[in-house]
């Protein structure tokens, strides 16, 4: 085995047991560890309740392009409109909700 | 260097028991510091395989047959080119390909997952480190690409020339990366039911990944038809073989999963069926690779041994009892949040064409793996042939195309009956039109052609329209002039545009399909110089013989050592159109039996196709030399007797000036074939198409686009 093939094992192993000891080194007490999982569980309530908005966002302005290329009647467009409207608001109140915590 | 690549192996079977020991260790536990150590190790597997995978390349580039796989595979005489590629012709390295690019997906997607869903990903974190750990496994007990011999034969059995042709070099990385990225919408959707969070946030983390795996396998798919087509010297692009269907299996259900997906996204539901539809796919994608790697189905295409087909098996039925099990165990909380509004809306339409694609897919599935199952049920293998295959997809693909012509003009969750036929009006004439034309120009006698034409005229009408429409409305809202209203609509709505430019591509790809399979003309016979022969409209002298010989002077660049072809003069109506030039390479042999001259030309000899390629048509030539005639065989058998191995050369010089000077009679393959050129293109417009909807919005864009839909959101709360 050459003197290189040993460097670049070395440094290989040395750059795995540094990736995964990475995290370990840093342990937080069972505390710190309850803080941090209830905010990240509040920040996922909250970034599901962003990708719910988003879709519903999307879905409006869908059901708009929709309308305009003459797939849905005034009617139907404005019933849809406003259905989607009621969706998105009760969206906004729960994010306005996990927001303030 | 083997000895590098060995602990490489090894340490990534380390890593990769760790890494789910760590991940569901700390998911288990709430410890965050140990999933993100498990994450961390899927970092490591790539920077692992990433120096496995080099050593092996620099065994292939500099020759070193030290290493069993590069001597099995590559050669002096394989052009550099190919012998770069040469490291997934082999068993060996094509698992280690497969675990290098899962370990490079599965790095993207957990780090851009990384803080977010820290249970699912955990999860997903583990069951990505299990396939790692699988296919590292397969390197380090059955299919090792660093064992080595000592000493090193002098030179290798070259690469198989069937795979010197240069979409050899993308296809296999192209149909890989598909495979491996259907693994991450597996891994976190299997993550999602494990953690019991089968909300909205998972399905968008994947999206972009089922996307990309479902972009990387259809190219994978249409470069394997390409190199079918100009390559295997039969004239076709698909032939139903067991692997060609296993790669179109996944890309069929995730078609069906990025249509579906659009609905949970919208409105909650279809959870249990996009979450099939996830876990289906990915087990396709691995069903793929054991066809391909365990040999167990008789295929043109599969390079592997018998070795494999345990292992894979045992995973199979894994994945298949898991995803079963997690789904059932889970039904509650999949059931949808809400109902169909109005069986007239995109909604049902999108659940048609999933019904049709996932009826596809069980199609293909049962005529691929019908020979396994013959054999369990009555212990005799039986196959069925391409007839079997069309009869049952060609309808059902021609009510795909049909669907995919209706969805864009349907509204979502309710359309009215008034608005879709004035919707119709268009697409419908524009169908009929075609049908009339088609037959005042007399073609009546292909029905499913017929059909297809029609049925893509019909989503041309339909895409056109809402391309028109839209533009329309964005000229009369913004005041831009229709170009720049054109692109600032598909710039704004890259999903639903870039899947109506997919949508004219498959339209594009089906209606070259079914004109070159209806329509072709193929003649198979023997001409000697000066004689000519007719196929379809064209007609085809044998001008004279070419012969070339050593891997210097092969105009194919494959590094054949002879090749023998014909100059043919391809007219129509008198006027010329093309001089083609199809030849057969010959290419060394490792036999010593065949002798010095022999063992030169004494491997597989490949066809190189040579065609006049256009938008209408397709003049494919192949020839076959005959190099079995007494006087030829005579020049090799006084060459084995007489020449020392540095000699023979000479021989096969004499060899080709007999040829040239005395031509036999040449086995000739012509086809006259319309509008194959529609396949390529097809795939073209559905590869721009994909690449629209999966570009992610400038984020200045978005940032208007969330902005104008939260005002008039904040106006639906001021109104409510």
């Amino acid at each position: 085995m050459s003197v290189l093939v040993v460097v670049i094992a070395v440094a290989l192993l040395a750059v795995v047991v540094y990736l995964l000891s990475a995290p370990l080194r840093t342990a937080r007490t069972p505390q710190d560890a309850e803080v941090v999982q209830a905010a990240e569980e509040r920040a996922s309530v909250q970034h599901e309740l962003e990708v719910a908005r988003e879709a519903k966002y999307r879905e409006i302005r869908d059901a708009e392009l929709d309308y305009r290329t003459g797939k849905l009647s005034r009617e139907d467009y404005e019933s849809v409109d406003d259905a989607l409207r009621a969706e998105a608001v009760e969206i906004l109140d729960r994010l306005e909700g996990a927001e303030r915590g | 260097m083997a000895g590098l690549g060995r602990l490489c192996l090894v340490l990534a079977l380390v890593v990769c028991v760790y890494g789910i020991g760590a991940s569901l260790y700390g998911v288990r536990t709430s410890r965050v510091e140990f999933s993100e150590s498990g994450r961390r190790a899927v970092y490591s597997l790539a920077v692992i395989l990433t120096v496995a995978f080099a050593v092996l390349e620099v065994a292939f580039l500099r020759n070193n047959f030290a290493f069993n796989t590069v001597a099995d595979t590559s050669s002096r005489t394989t052009p550099t080119f190919y012998r770069a590629a040469a490291v997934w012709s082999s068993q060996e390295g094509s698992l280690l390909l497969w675990a290098w690019l899962l370990s490079l997906w599965a790095s993207l997607a957990l780090f851009l997952t990384r803080k977010r869903m820290r249970d699912v990903a955990a999860y997903a974190t583990a069951i990505l480190l299990g396939f790692g750990g699988f296919f590292v496994s397969l390197m380090v007990f059955y299919a090792n690409p660093f064992q080595t011999t000592s000493p090193a034969p002098p030179e290798g059995a070259g690469l198989d020339p069937l795979l010197r042709f240069p979409t050899m070099m993308i296809h296999p990385p192209m149909l890989y990366s598909g495979y491996t990225l259907c693994t991450i919408p597996l891994a976190f959707g299997m993550g999602a039911l494990l953690a019991r969070r089968v909300d909205a946030e998972w399905i968008k983390s994947i999206r972009r990944f089922a996307f990309a795996a479902w972009l990387f396998l259809g190219a994978g798919i249409l470069l394997g038809a390409r190199w079918s087509y100009s390559e295997l010297g039969w004239g076709g692009y698909w032939g139903w073989d067991a692997v060609e269907n296993a790669s179109l299996m996944p890309w069929l259900t995730g078609t069906a999963f990025l249509h579906s997906l659009m609905i949970q996204e919208k409105r909650g539901m279809l959870k249990v069926w996009n979450v099939s539809l996830v876990l289906a796919t990915g087990t396709l994608a691995i069903m793929g690779t054991f066809l391909v790697r365990s040999g167990v189905l008789n295929s043109i295409h599969a390079f592997g041994g018998q070795t494999l087909g345990v292992p894979f098996v045992i995973l199979i039925g894994v994945l298949i009892a898991g995803s079963i099990y997690l789904v059932v165990s889970r039904r509650e909380m999949l059931r949808s949040e809400h109902r169909l509004d109005s069986l007239l809306s995109r909604e049902s339409i999108f659940l048609a064409n999933n019904i049709v694609l996932v009826g596809l897919c069980f199609v293909i599935f049962w005529g691929t793996y019908f020979p396994l199952i013959s054999e369990a049920l009555t212990g005799q293998e039986a196959s069925v042939g391409p007839p079997w295959f069309d009869r049952y997809t060609v309808p059902l693909a021609l009510v795909l195309v049909l669907l995919s012509g209706i969805g864009p003009v349907i509204a979502w969750r309710r359309a009215t009956l008034a608005n879709a036929r004035r919707n119709f009006v268009v697409p419908v004439l524009l169908a009929l039109l075609t049908l009339a034309v088609l037959l005042v120009a007399g073609v009546q006698q292909k029905p499913f052609a017929l059909a297809m034409f029609c049925c893509g005229a019909f989503v041309f009408g339909s895409v056109g329209q809402e391309f028109f429409r839209g533009a329309r409305a964005r000229r009369a809202m913004a005041g831009e002039a229709t170009p720049l209203a054109l692109m600032a609509l598909v710039r704004r709505n890259r999903r639903r545009y870039g899947g109506y430019i997919v949508h004219i591509g498959m339209a594009v790809l089906f209606i070259g399909v079914a004109a070159s399979s209806s329509f072709q003309h193929a003649t198979e016979l023997g001409l000697s110089p000066g004689q000519s022969t007719r196929v379809g409209a064209y007609s085809v002298r044998y001008v004279r013989p070419t012969a070339t010989i050593t891997p210097k002077y092969d105009a194919a660049h494959t590094g054949s050592t002879l090749s023998l072809g014909a100059v043919l003069d391809v007219t129509k109506h008198g006027h010329h159109v093309a001089t083609l030039n199809p030849s057969e390479g010959y290419y060394a042999s490792q036999e010593a039996s065949q002798g010095t001259v022999g063992s030169l030309i004494g491997g597989q000899p490949v066809s190189h196709v040579s065609m006049n390629a256009g938008v209408t048509r397709d003049v494919w030539t192949a020839i076959e030399p005959d190099i079995e005639t007494p006087a030829l065989k005579r020049i090799v058998t006084i060459g084995n007797r007489t020449l020392p191995p540095e000699d023979a050369v000479v021989a096969i010089g004499y060899l080709a000036r007999a040829y040239l000077q005395h031509p036999p009679v040449a086995q000739f393959h012509f086809i006259d074939s319309p509008l194959v050129m529609w396949i390529w293109l097809g795939g073209l417009i559905v590869f721009t198409g994909g690449l629209v909807a999966i570009w992610p919005a400038p984020s200045a864009v978005r940032r208007r686009v969330a902005l104008r839909s939260r005002a008039r959101a904040a106006h639906g709360l001021a109104r409510a």
